[in-house]
């Protein structure tokens, strides 16, 4: 696994209190990882801080997935 | 009672009687405070009067922009920000059916909206620090409604609304967001009133006279404190017991 989606996964696991195999590819941090509209907000805030990236709201909003997540940032930083 | 010491606090119409009697209360209580407002020169008189601590920040509440930059301008200054307090308010009274858009909109503009801006421009820095405390001035007309304040009352009804909803947003996080509804207070404004009109306003309430600016500024001064923490979403009504509500 890439270095940028172990940071990803490490702050999921961590903002969100989940388990570390629940965090796949597909996993949707509302659906399945049993976050609210806030903590996806925090995960965005988190993400910018920890790739020091900004993330504008409209992409924010596509990033629903660990997946989604890894891919932004990728392509961001 | 209540000490403050390490929080920094935003006062947007410091310039005001009431803004200043809050902005000495949170200083006093050991907050650096960031001084808001349109006119630079009462604020700077303030800041002399404070001495460290205390910051000047212009800003016009009208200018959408200006708004928007403002908590920015406050953290860089600060060094933080964690009490939001909204106080700033323009009245245009007009009799309702001689409303102009431009009377409407603009105390909406000013009350309301850069409420608005303000309160969703400090979301980020408390939700990053786990603590904030939005306190937003209402007014007992928002509650009661008034003949000629058809904008104003709007305003500041708005106002408990939006802080409301926002308190619920945001209550795990540890930001309260609470409101406080001032009667009448004594201030520049009300000191143009003459006696006759002074008696008559007098008469309508309990305590039998007017609010001092201190007595709102201690309201907020609890709302922004450690001790205020499971106070939120509330309306705080400090007017001598005109509207018991």
């Amino acid at each position: 696994m890439s270095d940028i989606a172990d940071r990803v996964k490490k702050i999921v696991v961590e903002h969100l209190g989940v388990e570390e195999d629940k965090v796949t590819e597909n996993a949707s941090f509302i659906d399945d990882l049993g976050a609210d509209s806030l903590d996806t907000v925090e995960l965005v805030m988190a993400f910018e801080e920890e790739f020091g990236i900004e993330i504008p709201d409209d992409a924010a909003e596509t990033i629903q997935t660990f997946g989604d997540a890894v891919k932004f940032i990728s392509q961001a930083s | 009672m209540f000490d403050l010491t390490g929080k920094c606090a935003l006062v947007t119409g410091a310039s005001g009687g009431i803004g200043g009697a809050i902005a000495k209360a949170l200083h006093d209580a050991g907050a650096t405070v960031g001084l808001s407002g349109t006119r630079v020169e009462p604020l700077e008189a303030l800041a002399a009067e404070l001495g460290e601590r205390a910051h000047v920040l212009p800003c016009n509440l009208s200018d959408a922009e200006a708004v928007d930059a403002l908590p920015k301008l406050a953290i860089a200054a600060m060094g933080g920000l964690d009490i939001l307090v909204n106080n700033a308010g323009i009245t245009r009274d007009q009799i309702f059916m001689r409303m102009s858009d431009d009377e409407w909109q603009s105390v909406l503009d000013v009350n309301l909206t850069s409420a608005m801006r303000l309160c969703r421009g400090v979301m980020r820095p408390m939700m990053k620090a786990r603590w904030g405390r939005i306190i937003n001035i209402s007014s007992i007309v928002g509650a009661t409604g008034n003949p000629g304040q058809v904008n104003y009352a709007a305003a500041k009804a708005g106002m408990v609304g939006m802080t409301k909803s926002i308190a619920y947003e945001v209550a795990s996080r540890g930001i309260t967001a609470n409101a406080v509804a001032p009667g009448f207070i004594a201030t520049a404004m009300t000191e143009k009133l003459t006696d006759d009109q002074k008696e008559k306003i007098n008469a309508q309430i309990p305590a039998a006279r007017m609010g001092t600016p201190e007595e709102i500024a201690a309201a907020v001064l609890y709302l922004a404190s450690p001790e205020a923490g499971y106070v939120t979403g509330t309306t705080l009504h400090v007017n001598g017991g005109m509207a018991m509500l």
